[in-house]
């Protein structure tokens, strides 16, 4: 896990702040954006019923975890498709170093997924020489940059449209002033060449209906489609949170997450792939794979408290609405799902001092849960977190003992009163060099003014 | 009716006026009000940063403090969510172990005390319409135009929304749209000073949101302390003022 660095967090988001200001301008007007549709979409529908739907769902599978997988194991293979198990990343990279070594394959498409990206597929197809292009245009657009996702649903939403006019005169030849739809279309007859010379398609998958077999993908622009039925070869790698009970719940599924995701009623295409081309079609590839990945997902499912962050949908709406997400993006996160979801998952799924300081990246605001489709309690999961820290020692030394002569003072009203009062007057600049709390608030902000005379004081002497 | 004011540690040490504007405000409106002196914190900013065990010491003696009184107000919405949202599951689970030891055991014992404490006490401007039923204070705010910053924890653990901005047009000032007006102010407490360029940056769109007003004023200590801390940093003259205080003011006596 070493690609991960979530302890540069303050560092990053600093230099973010400091350097890139037009980042917090994309990724601010970009999230503001999907936020509003959001919310003009939840007013569309019962949306409090639907999101106790999904929650309700959810739940229920991964109460139910082992035989709906089972089912859907034994579903997919009856309709043709390999399933494997893999039960690290390492074990789903296997997958395909065996098909690009049985199939020869020199060139792969991939369609938007962020299960690879935490897998690193594509660093992998390279080491095996596989040429792969990334065919979602945000992804297109970050693969020519060389940079990962900044957030779930919209990958380049920390680029201006700027970057991406600079970034397409230089690889497309595109002119410098060209409108979003030239840009989309010269990246749309680059991206043809592909989708026809490639021999394995890769994609992931939103949801898999246990009793049918079925693999549900949502997108937009129609790449996922091509990758997943023009080239011979189809891998999807799918959480095994993924699995849903009937073929019916993904239709309820897939309309939610479009709306919770970008406010739309359901995403531009959806695809069902229940297997390879059979005889008499002419279309879909000849070998579908279905690789059920855990990668830290059963660690995750066996905490009694954050297990509930497995009901995710992978829509995005907490990052969308998060004003610290907002500040920077999601890279500033330093592992692949930025923003409130990234942060009660990361301790699972990375371990708990690899994911520090994620779970303080909050100020506990609350606007994720307000939002989240499956009724994630992302505040209370944070907490949690950040009990299991102090509970590891993982706090720093300072705080800890500073709350607990806190609280042993707090239990002494006296002794409370007399410190509060020293404190107080401690001008602020000189505690600032003592105390790392005070400093950190004055590199930001003026010192604040206390009252001159407590409020103790005002009771004792009497209120007018 | 007996109801105790919960100054609160931002309250009783930076607030000390909004705070006695409270009393004078809960007086004028015929409460007998008692400042408990044993009072000292609720235990939020433990609870939040994950030092359980130290916000539970803090919430029993809370808990002591103030237990027999009709009501708990309080001019802070994230202290009133504290007790009210959090006390009963901090003191009523066990040290990280099994939750609790049943009804008749300790700490389910304790959870009813805090469950019977939370349901008694209310953020200022929620007890003074949810309670006491105030509609209008008086005229005092006529010709003023504020914006009302609120704070996420009033918003989203207590529910408080209409009431704050009911009260401020009922003294006849006017509240003026604001943008970012439900968006946290990144204050969020050791947050603030953990990831202060993060918590700076949130600051920064409140502050570029803010219509042009009087005052801004908000029923959190915590989020003007940042607030204006920043804009002053920035170098503007943007008055911030508590609730309280201003509600004080509505009065118009």
């Amino acid at each position: 896990m070493s690609d991960y660095r979530p302890g540069a967090y303050r560092e990053s988001s600093a230099e973010t702040l400091r350097d890139r200001r037009h980042v917090r301008e994309s990724v601010g007007s970009a999230t503001r954006n999907f936020d509003a549709r959001r919310l003009q979409a939840y007013a569309g529908i019962e949306a409090e019923r639907w999101r106790d739907w999904i929650r309700d769902v959810k739940t229920h599978v991964l109460t139910n975890l082992d035989r709906y997988l089972e089912q859907a194991e034994e579903r997919l293979t009856a309709n043709g498709v390999r399933v494997h198990w893999a039960h690290t990343a390492g074990e789903a990279l296997a997958v395909l170093s065996e098909v690009v070594a049985r199939r020869a394959v020199r060139s792969a498409v991939k369609g938007k997924s962020m299960l690879t990206e935490e897998l690193h597929v594509n660093r992998h197809l390279d080491g095996l020489g596989v040429h792969v292009r990334e065919t979602d245009l945000g992804e297109y657009i970050i693969q020519l940059l060389g940079e990962p996702p900044s957030h779930i649903v919209g990958p380049a939403i920390h680029k201006s449209l700027e970057d991406c006019r600079r970034l397409f005169h230089e690889v497309l030849g595109t002119p410098l002033d060209g409108s979003p739809d030239a840009l989309a279309a010269a990246a749309r007859d680059a991206l043809r060449h592909e989708f026809l010379a490639a021999e394995l398609g890769i994609s992931g998958g939103n949801f898999l209906a246990a009793d049918t077999g079925t693999v549900a993908l949502i997108e937009n622009e129609g790449n996922i489609r091509l990758s997943t039925s023009l080239p011979p070869v189809h891998v999807a790698f799918v959480g095994i949170e993924k699995v849903v009970p009937r073929l019916e719940d993904v239709a309820g599924f897939l309309q939610i997450t479009a709306r919770a995701a970008t406010g739309q009623p359901i995403g531009n295409y959806v695809s069902l792939i229940q297997g390879p081309r059979r005889d008499p079609e002419v279309d879909g590839p000849e070998e579908v794979h279905v690789v059920l990945v855990d990668n830290g997902r059963t660690d995750l499912l066996a905490d009694d408290v954050a297990w509930e962050a497995l009901r995710c949908v992978r829509c995005g709406a907490c990052l969308n609405t998060c004003p610290v997400y907002r500040q920077t993006g999601g890279h500033a996160y330093g592992w692949t799902y930025g923003g409130p979801i990234g942060a009660i998952i990361a301790p699972a799924m990375l371990g708990l001092e690899e994911a520090m300081p994620l779970p303080y990246a909050s100020s506990l605001c609350g606007a994720c849960s307000d939002v989240c489709p499956a009724r994630i309690p992302i505040p209370d999961l944070l907490v949690h977190w950040r009990e299991k820290a102090v509970e590891a020692g993982l706090a720093p030394l300072a705080e800890s003992a500073a709350l607990e002569a806190y609280a042993a003072a707090a239990e002494r009203p006296r002794l409370f009163g007399a410190a509060a009062s020293v404190l107080r007057r401690t001008p602020w600049r000189l505690g600032g060099r003592a105390l790392p709390v005070l400093g950190g608030w004055m590199q930001e902000r003026a010192e604040p003014e206390p009252s001159p005379r407590s409020f103790r004081t005002l009771w004792k002497d009497g209120i007018e | 009716m007996r109801v105790a004011l919960f100054a609160t540690c931002l309250g009783e040490h930076f607030f000390a006026d909004a705070c006695a504007d409270a009393v004078r405000l809960l007086r004028h409106l015929g409460v007998r009000v008692d400042f408990p002196s044993a009072q000292t914190c609720c235990g939020q900013p433990a609870y939040n940063a994950g030092h359980a065990r130290e916000a539970r010491r803090m919430a029993e003696h809370t808990l002591g403090v103030f237990e027999g009184f009709d009501y708990v107000v309080l001019p802070s919405g994230s202290c009133a969510g504290m007790i009210r949202c959090f006390y009963p599951e901090i003191l009523g689970r066990g040290d990280g172990g099994p939750p609790g030891d049943g009804p008749t055991g300790r700490t389910g014992r304790t959870r009813q005390r805090a469950e019977a404490l939370a349901e008694r006490t209310y953020e200022l401007a929620h007890f003074l319409v949810t309670v006491l039923g105030v509609e209008s204070l008086g005229g005092g705010l006529a010709r003023r135009r504020v914006a009302y910053h609120h704070g996420c924890h009033a918003l989203r653990e207590l529910g408080v929304e209409d009431e704050p901005l009911a009260l401020l047009r009922g003294c006849g000032a006017t509240v003026l749209p604001w943008e970012a007006d439900r968006e946290c102010c990144g204050f969020g407490g050791l947050f603030s000073a953990k990831l202060p360029e993060v918590s700076a940056g949130m600051a920064d769109r409140k502050l570029d949101t803010l219509p042009e007003v009087d005052f801004a004023t908000s029923a959190d200590g915590g989020c003007l302390l940042q607030l204006s801390g920043r804009a002053r940093r920035r170098g503007s003259g943007m008055r911030f003022r508590h609730l309280a205080s201003v509600l004080w003011e509505g009065v118009g006596r």
